[in-house]
């Protein structure tokens, strides 16, 4: 397989200085199919580069970064607006997933902008909050019965809801995967582990766990046209929180209490991969023990090892179509059982070929 | 070396492999499809426009083509696409070249921050930029192609992009999308003016593009100075009216008319309160496209 310019990229963005234009086009257009555009853009500020950089792709980086900060500003209102509606419920206001990396200032929100601020709240609650929601303005626009089911029996959330002024989504999630899920954690253990980010109720998980929801989440994935953005912000989350002693053996001891050796494994094989993370040896090896036979990680390695890649067309071989499949059936095997999950497609098959359903 | 250099044949031979590479004001664009009626709509109205070479940075890779081989004969479509990116619904086969504008529209809306882009015609006469910012129907291509017709160079009919690091305006120089009776109207006027496809049934209704001067084109790279701004309505049988606009007023109709105003923030904000303090603002009646032509030659003197 060919190895994106925007992998070196990431991994030292010194090694932008060597290339010429033709080079640089292809590296803004790999970045902005992987969504990465602004992202890149600050690697290249905090390395003292941009100065260097070529005024066209500069342009585009640039005109990323403006469009993100805006982005930034407008989710500060709209933290603050989903803080507002819940003032009144007795609940740790817990953000998840880039809103949290925003809101607790990590390195993985740079440059990070994504559509659904997801909120996570014990599952006793969720009544509470949707009814509180929903008198401030936020809408479910899943209105179709077997689909309300489908969240609300089976779901680690309830259905998506949108403000009906604003237009934003909000996802309210009791857990981080599946009930249907054999992984599924106990939510409790990650609600006692929270961190206050301000006096205003705002929390977000223990680092240790930000790193094993992205890692689930993104290994349980069935859509990977962000894949790579993803795993860049697993490298770094994990760079950032590695300068913390004992970082490393937490996040060992935490992956086992809370059912995720395996996402973790994946997580850590392939940030060391394709980003070159500094993991210490003895962690690597640790991990390795959820790996599974030789053949079947060597053909894991054959999906991951291009579903991960940029979403672009420079980035792709003959496999990655295949891959990227094969990974999206393999996601909705990881979400339920056998019993459930072939009904469950049928289903919604039947109902595409009826036109009813555009999920 | 040009556009109109290459043949028929040679056109369709780029399209197809690779891509027709060339430079629109300060852009770079990339253009690929198998679709014979867009060679033709590049001849006809892309003639003056610079090519460039494979070192080159690009900035916006398009494509047009069919989604699927399957409707090849029922109702054909076309999709335009942005380096793999689909932003709109495919439209009907027939729309492929007035999809190329709006899709290279919506490319440098979405992309360009660098600027503050105001959905407006602009225009140049002695170095002075008259900015014509318009809602669907107010005339204000009609009035550009007009004016463009009897000398005036075109920066853009459609999108007027505000530089935030030098307070210029900059050229964008491309075919004037016409819509409806305009197309007549400026054909009587104009009767040796270039026209592309004229298409029915468009969103828009009828469109047909207008070829910008040589000139405008080759002089795509030079920005300039904003002076008037000017709010432009069609009113039939009306007489030609001009009237100062209030700074303040003028600030929010900009707003208002901005694709990235909400964007940019604070330097937004900066930037169109300089253009505002840089500019005369009028509003401006017109039914008589002669009347308006000799009110803003006095004026631009």
């Amino acid at each position: 397989m060919k190895h994106p310019l925007l992998c070196a990229a990431f991994i030292d963005p010194r090694t932008t200085l060597e290339l010429d234009l033709p080079k640089w086009d292809l590296l803004i257009r790999q970045a902005r199919s992987a969504n990465v555009l602004a992202r890149l853009g600050f690697l290249l500020d905090e390395a003292g580069i941009s100065a260097q950089t070529p005024p066209q792709p500069l342009m585009h980086l640039k005109s990323a970064q403006l469009f993100f900060e805006r982005f930034t500003l407008s989710l500060q209102w709209e933290i603050s607006c989903i803080q507002e509606a819940l003032r009144a419920v007795d609940v740790p206001l817990v953000f998840l997933k880039g809103s949290a990396y925003a809101i607790a200032g990590n390195n993985a929100a740079k440059g990070r902008s994504f559509a659904d601020v997801d909120i996570l709240v014990p599952e006793d609650k969720l009544q509470e909050v949707e009814i509180a929601l929903i008198k401030a303005g936020w809408m479910t626009n899943i209105l179709d019965s077997y689909d309300q089911k489908y969240y609300r029996q089976w779901m680690h959330e309830i259905p998506p809801m949108r403000h009906l002024k604003r237009q934003t989504s909000i996802d309210v999630h009791h857990n981080i995967l599946p009930k249907t899920s054999k992984f599924c954690p106990d939510a409790k253990k990650l609600l006692a582990a929270i961190v206050s980010v301000s006096k205003e109720n705002i929390w977000v998980l223990a680092p240790e766990d930000r790193v094993l929801h992205s890692a689930t989440h993104l290994f349980h994935e069935g859509e990977w046209a962000h894949g790579f953005r993803d795993l860049s912000d697993l490298d770094l989350l994990l760079k950032e929180f590695s300068e913390d002693d004992n970082f490393w053996e937490k996040l060992l001891q935490r992956a086992g209490q809370l059912n995720q050796q395996i996402p973790l494994y994946y997580a850590l094989r392939y940030t060391s991969r394709i980003f070159q993370t500094p993991i210490p040896q003895d962690i690597l090896k640790a991990t390795e023990q959820q790996s599974p036979n030789k053949i079947k990680q060597k053909f894991m390695d054959l999906l991951f090892l291009r579903a991960l890649m940029p979403d672009h067309e420079s980035c792709n071989d003959r496999w990655t179509g295949f891959a990227r499949w094969i990974l999206f059936v393999r996601s909705h095997w990881l979400k339920m059982p056998l019993y459930l999950i072939v009904p469950h497609l049928l289903r919604k098959t039947f109902r595409q070929l009826q036109g009813k359903d555009r999920h | 070396m040009k556009l109109a250099t290459l043949s028929k044949k040679g056109l369709i031979r780029s399209l197809n492999s690779g891509g027709l590479r060339f430079k629109i004001g300060a852009f770079t664009i990339c253009l690929s499809s198998p679709i014979a009626e867009v060679a033709d709509h590049l001849l006809a109205l892309y003639g003056a426009f610079e090519l460039i070479d494979d070192e080159a940075f690009i900035d916006f890779y398009t494509l047009l083509a069919p989604p699927s081989k399957v409707r090849r004969y029922f109702r054909p479509q076309v999709n335009f696409s942005f380096d793999g990116f689909i932003p709109f619904k495919p439209l009907p086969y027939n729309q492929a070249s007035a999809m190329f504008e709006w899709g290279l529209n919506w490319c440098i809306a979405n992309h360009s921050h660098q600027h503050l882009i105001i959905h407006a015609a602009v225009v140049e006469r002695n170095g002075r930029a008259f900015i014509f910012p318009g809602t669907p129907g107010s005339g204000k291509s009609t009035l550009c192609a007009a004016l463009v017709c009897s000398g005036w160079r075109l920066l853009s009919d459609e999108m007027t992009l505000l530089s935030l690091a030098d307070g210029l305006v900059y050229p964008v120089p491309r075919p004037i999308s016409l819509k409806n009776r305009s197309i007549d109207v400026i054909r009587s006027l104009h009767p040796d003016a270039v026209m592309g496809q004229v298409v029915n049934d468009t969103l828009k209704g009828t469109v047909g593009h207008l070829r910008p001067p040589d000139s405008s084109v080759e002089s795509g790279a030079i920005p300039a100075q904003p002076a008037k701004l000017i709010f432009p309505k069609y009113q039939d049988a009306s007489k030609t009216e001009l009237t100062p606009l209030s700074k303040a007023r003028a600030f929010l109709k900009v707003a208002e008319n901005s694709f990235n105003y909400n964007v940019l923030g604070v330097v937004g904000f900066n930037s169109l309160g300089a253009l505002i303090d840089a500019s005369d603002c009028y509003e401006f009646k017109y039914s008589r496209l002669d009347e308006a032509l000799a009110l803003f030659a006095e004026l631009a003197r």
